[in-house]
């Protein structure tokens, strides 16, 4: 789950994009056992290894590192403001699904804390209990009627689907730290941000190990579900319950707020749709 | 969702210890958000008040869950859903050590997060339900630092037994536990069949076990 630097991005997310919309107009066809919401699970389960490996020679310890020598303040303090900037999309995104409770939550959220909270470093809002509520165009997408389409792992950036993988580039033009000019500060910012974000989730990659039976299957349906309840703002419809019916493919159902940097989307199978 | 995770453990944890196992209680019937704060209530106590848990004693761990949640959930209904239609087939004994087998995975992995716990509350959210519904969701959110995570029950109905309520799936962070556990078992059981999920439970327990 990394960002590379804003530039080679864009131009890989545009062929993404571009090979993504073309594999959105067609469905998967379901294979044998396999998840019918994961038509391409043998590229995604080599490319979760790769992940896997990259994330244990790299990430992991960059990121401990980050936690052990940065002060807590400080760490908060970088969370805060990445967030903040994170609030002015979601605000976006929220009056782009006409929740108007939800834009005006966001609003208010970055103006008490980029006022009182000096530029964001102090969430403010929290505290005041004014909830976050997280949106980005992948969810905003999903709202306007967009399916998910095929569960994939993009290398380096971890678990996504088809539709989250085609709003990627806009959710880049959304993010306001693209808009910093200076490329050192630009880039010492991204790095912080996904150093923070991998910090956060140290705790819970030993609790992945031993309880997952198969760890790219538990990122799969965590992923999956934490998509859809997000699309659904917390309140997803009951799926039906597992009786062996063949599922109809590419089924998609779309999770509201993934985590920051986390590009999220899920192939639900559904037969409520 | 960043800071959330960090919190997720002692959530997760909770949950767990909630969902299986707590000393019956009179048969009085509870109102089931009532009783989901009662126990979340007792369960953080519990850990915050043995300082042998804090310190990531395992045993300890599980005998609190033991003695506290295990009367409150349904078990063999949470393990049922989770391995799926091959339950029906699986003979008495099979269904025994999968339960069995399940709940030490549950309970093992989780261990290290309630030791995590601290000052986090539980806030319960009204009850949206009506008056005979067999089941129902118990909304709560575990607050302490950081946002504020999700921690939502499904309740059925069980008249006579307990509180009258009892738990059969857990959701953190939007994610149920035993949706999730499915999809694994279901791919457990397609390549080795049930003995072979029964065993690669086996294993991990045992590993896990070794890591004290």
């Amino acid at each position: 789950m990394i960002r590379i630097s804003g530039l080679v991005l864009r131009s890989t997310a545009w062929r993404i994009a571009v090979s993504g919309v073309l594999l959105l107009s067609g469905c998967a066809t379901t294979t044998g056992s396999s998840d019918p919401r994961d038509p391409l699970e043998p590229f995604n389960r080599s490319v979760f290894a790769f992940n896997d490996a990259a994330d244990k020679a790299i990430f992991k310890p960059a990121a401990t590192l980050y936690r052990d020598l940065t002060p807590a303040l400080v760490r908060t303090g970088v969370s805060n403001f990445l967030g903040n900037l994170d609030d002015v999309w979601s605000f976006a995104n929220s009056l782009l699904q006409f929740k108007g409770q939800a834009a005006a939550q966001s609003f208010m959220r970055v103006n008490v804390n980029t006022l009182f909270g000096f530029g964001g470093i102090l969430d403010i809002a929290s505290e005041a209990r004014i909830e976050r509520q997280r949106e980005d165009f992948g969810q905003t997408l999903a709202v306007w009627g967009v399916k998910d389409g095929p569960y994939i792992v993009l290398p380096l950036f971890g678990p996504s689907t088809l539709r989250d993988v085609v709003a990627w580039p806009v959710d880049l033009k959304g993010d306001l730290l693209s808009g910093i000019d200076h490329i050192r500060t630009r880039n010492t910012f991204k790095v912080l941000d996904q150093l923070d974000l991998r910090a956060s989730f140290l705790s819970l990659g030993d609790a992945l190990e031993d309880g997952a039976l198969d760890k790219y299957t538990f990122t799969r349906e965590a992923f999956l579900q934490r998509r859809r309840n997000a699309v659904f703002d917390g309140n997803p419809p009951d799926l039906p319950a597992d009786d062996g019916t063949p599922k109809r493919p590419c089924a998609g159902v779309v999770h509201p707020r993934g985590a920051r940097g986390i590009r999220v989307i899920r192939f639900g199978v559904s037969n409520v749709t | 969702m960043r800071r959330r995770m960090v919190f997720a453990f002692p959530a997760i944890l909770m949950g767990l210890v909630l969902l299986l196992g707590a000393p019956p209680v009179a048969a009085t019937e509870e109102a089931p958000d009532a009783m989901i704060k009662r126990l979340s209530t007792e369960v953080l106590d519990g850990i915050k008040s043995d300082p042998a848990i804090r310190n990531g004693d395992v045993n300890r761990i599980i005998a609190l869950v033991d003695r506290r949640i295990m009367p409150n959930v349904d078990f063999p209904r949470m393990t049922a859903s989770a391995v799926g239609p091959q339950w029906r087939q699986a003979s008495p004994e099979q269904q025994k050590r999968l339960q069995e087998e399940f709940k030490t995975l549950l309970v093992r992995t989780y261990a290290g997060a309630l030791a995590q716990v601290i000052d986090q509350t539980i806030i319960v959210k009204p009850l949206r339900a009506a008056a005979d519904d067999k089941e129902v969701v118990v909304r709560t959110e575990v607050r302490g630092r950081g946002d504020p995570i999700q921690l939502d029950y499904r309740l059925e109905r069980t008249p006579g037994q307990g509180s009258g309520w009892q738990i059969y799936n857990l959701n953190v962070l939007g994610v149920w536990l035993v949706e999730t556990y499915r999809s694994q078992f279901a791919q457990e059981i397609n390549a080795r069949g049930l003995d072979g999920l029964i065993g690669v439970l086996n294993e991990r327990n045992k590993s896990n076990a070794k890591k004290g």
